[in-house]
């Protein structure tokens, strides 16, 4: 069995309007059914792009949001059911490392209180000499100065700080360390000293991490297996190396042609897919496949028909209709993806088949225009509803054919 | 002649009986029409104060700025203010790293473009909206009529930041200053922004100063890569060249600690041991000795000059470089 098991695991926050009885309007569906597994002793990575849910899957695995639906086992106990009390001892076993290592430490204390402090909280130690001696030789391990102990978090440079983080979950002998974003406020040159540290204190100790980035080349290096977000559920979970070999969902594929790799030759020879638009609405989720507004290759039936993750051989798992017929070569792309592709509303309405349109415009709720939601899929899908008041069916596909020309006779333009 | 020439570069901060700190030590590169140059290092390093003084838009108290900067054949350090407003905006313009704070938040998007219109073309009213419409279409902004009107909270981080780049390229400007434009952004967005740029360049011919901290966006859009470190250009190379023969200990060091996407897993990073809070002066010798591997006696007499090793246009600034054939021993170790 594994160590720690997400179960459909769905965190959604209420959203609330008026100022003394706080009607709920809605809800962002941050986390939406998501089920994963971190064996023990492994490194499980969760990438995507901002406003995937991945931090909050994080936060949820520790109690610190409430869980909606869903169950967290964490070594045969389901964490999403036990009481405060019960809940705050477990935590001894499940830490995090916060991602802004100054912002996570406070500047009043010093860091033997810092580190002292979880220790009391849990009964670690007799007294404070056995708690100092304990905090001395995990400093040690993360390579901090015992001369540290009196020091306080500003003294320290940001990869000083984020050993103090580590130090901080290690007091306590956790078996799970969730680490969400370690590395990314840290310089280049600093990030590998982490990333090696995290790497040597697994080996020693023998810990299970969740690690939380949206750096993808960072959690290929650190993790065994890779779950992908895009928001709230995972489209894609392999391990590390079967991922990067064999991208199976459109969302993977178009990530990792994203992420720029310091190396000429390549960055000339391969071939990127940029996706249109921007990351829709956690509040208002597109129906159907959540992607199908910006896949390249999207069908009909995405927009209806809420794909499962499902196994593929090789512990690969994809949530995709048509990942087998892309793989192929069979499914051709629908939409175009290069550099001078649609812009972004316009290719969204334009080229999606007919039903899609029809089912996000019934989506938007009646209210949605006091929605403190992000713009983008409001818009979409008004300016949607414009273009089917306006215009006749006929008409809107006109306007497709005279955007398009545009953009193609851009492109060749520009690449004279 | 280059357009755009930096001579010896220097911004110090403080004085008058505070302590001085010098953010940029004598930079010196040139940048042709076309071409897109990269400042590359890690924060501290001074690739933006070297933007800030480019453009003028450091304090005038408080700071020293020394050395020679020559944009299109006038000094740039030597103009009248009034003159210097009247370039900047119109010859160069500059695109900054957080599109929200640099973005007026209670101004539409479409009062901010066209005030740029009004200032450097003398465009008024429906004629100024008409061409700030036709700016946010250029850069692929969706129904732009309408988004003229919204303000800035409205539009999406990548939807920003193409309005500032809209409102960068408003005068058809000879060179672009982008301080980290994609730092702020999504990876998906970020390849969107960065195609966006070299299509500019392409295009227009517009040259592109690059500041960045990322080593995988130098590689896919600069043709020539200054490395700064604590100051100074401590390697300059053609971005083929310096990727695949990385001569300075610092250079080598970064593409070492980097994770790539395309490494086979288990490899170990490499990284450069300290901070860049462990210098010493570079009057005193290399910034770089306390961090550096193949450090030795001759990098603390004095400041280390830039050399020529191999290739044209190749220089490095290190009395102890990585060459091939160390390159070579060093590996299995």
């Amino acid at each position: 069995m594994s160590l720690l098991e997400l179960d459909g695991v769905k965190v959604h926050f209420p959203i609330k309007k008026g100022v003394l009885f706080g009607r709920t309007v809605g809800h962002v569906y941050a986390v939406d059914g998501v089920s994963l597994k971190v064996e023990a002793g492994e490194t499980y990575g969760l990438v995507g792009e901002s406003g995937c849910g991945k931090t909050t899957l994080g936060r949820s695995v520790l109690r610190l949001v409430d869980i909606t639906e869903g169950s967290v086992v964490l070594d045969g106990t389901d964490l999403a059911k036990l009481p405060g009390e019960e809940m705050r001892r477990f935590r001894r076993r499940l830490q995090m490392v916060f991602q802004d290592p100054l912002g996570s430490l406070n500047p009043r204390q010093n860091i033997e209180s810092i580190l002292s402090e979880g220790m009391v909280a849990h009964g670690i130690g007799k007294d404070q000499e056995e708690r100092r001696e304990k905090i001395k030789s995990i400093l040690d391990k993360v390579g901090l100065p015992s001369n540290a102990l009196s020091r306080y978090p500003h003294e320290f440079s940001g990869g000083q700080r984020q050993r103090i983080g580590i130090a901080r979950a290690l007091v306590l002998e956790p078996d799970v360390i969730i680490c969400d974003e370690p590395v990314s406020a840290l310089d280049v040159s600093v990030q590998a000293q982490v990333i090696n540290l995290l790497e040597e204190l697994q080996e020693e100790l023998g810990l299970t991490y969740l690690v939380i980035a949206h750096d993808l080349a960072v959690v290929r290096h650190i993790s065994d297996t890779i779950g992908v977000m895009y928001l709230g559920s995972l489209v894609e979970e392999a391990p590390s190396d079967a991922l990067y070999a064999e991208p199976k969902h459109p969302y993977t594929k178009a990530l990792m042609s994203a992420v720029p790799v310091p190396d000429p030759e390549v960055e000339d020879r391969r071939e990127r897919i940029l996706l249109t638009g921007d990351l829709p609405s956690p509040a208002n989720p597109p129906s159907g496949c959540r992607f199908h507004t910006r896949c390249p290759w999207v069908q009909e039936r995405c927009s209806t028909e809420r794909p499962e993750l499902r196994d593929v051989g090789g512990g690969h798992r994809v949530a995709c209709h048509y990942a087998d017929e892309i793989e192929s070569g069979a499914l051709k792309r629908t939409r175009p993806t290069d550099i001078e592709a649609v812009t972004e509303t316009e290719g969204v309405v334009t080229e999606q088949p007919e039903g899609a349109t029809e089912v996000s415009v019934a989506l938007l709720p009646a209210d949605s225009t006091t929605k403190p939601d992000p713009e983008v899929v409001k818009e979409r899908v008004s300016s949607a509803v414009e273009a089917r008041s306006d215009q006749t069916a006929d008409a809107v596909v006109k306007d497709a054919d005279a955007a398009n020309p545009n953009a193609s006779g851009k492109t060749s333009d520009e690449t004279d | 002649m280059s357009l755009l020439t930096v001579d010896e570069l220097t911004v110090t901060f403080g004085g008058r009986g505070r302590k001085e700190s010098r953010a940029v030590d004598g930079v010196s590169f040139e940048v042709d029409q076309g071409q897109v140059v990269g400042l590359v290092g890690e924060s501290g390093c001074g690739k933006s104060v070297t933007s800030l003084a480019l453009m003028g838009l450091l304090p005038h108290k408080g700071v020293t700025v020394g050395g020679r900067a020559e944009f299109d054949g006038t000094d740039l350090f030597t103009m009248s203010p009034s003159a210097r407003r009247d370039l900047r905006g119109r010859k160069m313009a500059m695109i900054f790293q957080d599109p929200l704070s640099s973005l007026n938040p209670v101004v539409p998007v479409g009062v901010q473009v066209t005030e740029i219109l009004e200032r450097h073309r003398g465009l008024k009213g429906g004629a100024a909206r008409k061409e700030a419409a036709h700016l946010l279409d250029r850069v692929g902004i969706p129904d732009p009529t309408r988004r003229l009107k919204e303000y800035p909270h409205q539009l999406s981080g990548g939807m920003r930041q193409r309005a500032l780049i809209a409102m960068a390229v408003a005068c058809a400007p000879r060179m672009l200053i982008a301080d980290e434009p994609t730092t702020a952004l999504d990876v998906t967005i970020q390849a969107q922004i960065l195609e966006l740029l070299k299509e500019l360049v392409d295009q227009e011919g517009t040259a592109l100063l690059m500041i960045t901290h990322d080593l995988g966006v130098v590689a896919g859009l600069c043709d020539q890569v200054n490395v700064l470190y604590a100051g100074k250009v401590v390697e300059s190379a053609g971005r083929r060249e310096l990727f695949a023969h990385p001569t300075h200990p610092y250079a080598h060091g970064l593409l070492g600690s980097i994770p790539r996407l395309d490494s086979p897993r288990g490899e170990s990073l490499k990284p450069i041991r300290g901070s860049i809070n462990d210098r010493i002066a570079w009057a005193d010798g290399c910034a770089f000795a306390p961090r550096c591997d193949r450090y030795e006696m001759g990098c603390l007499t004095g400041t280390p000059q830039l050399t020529e090793p191999r290739a044209a246009g190749h220089q490095v600034r290190c009395v102890n470089p990585v060459l091939d054939d160390a390159k070579a021993e060093e590996v299995p170790a």
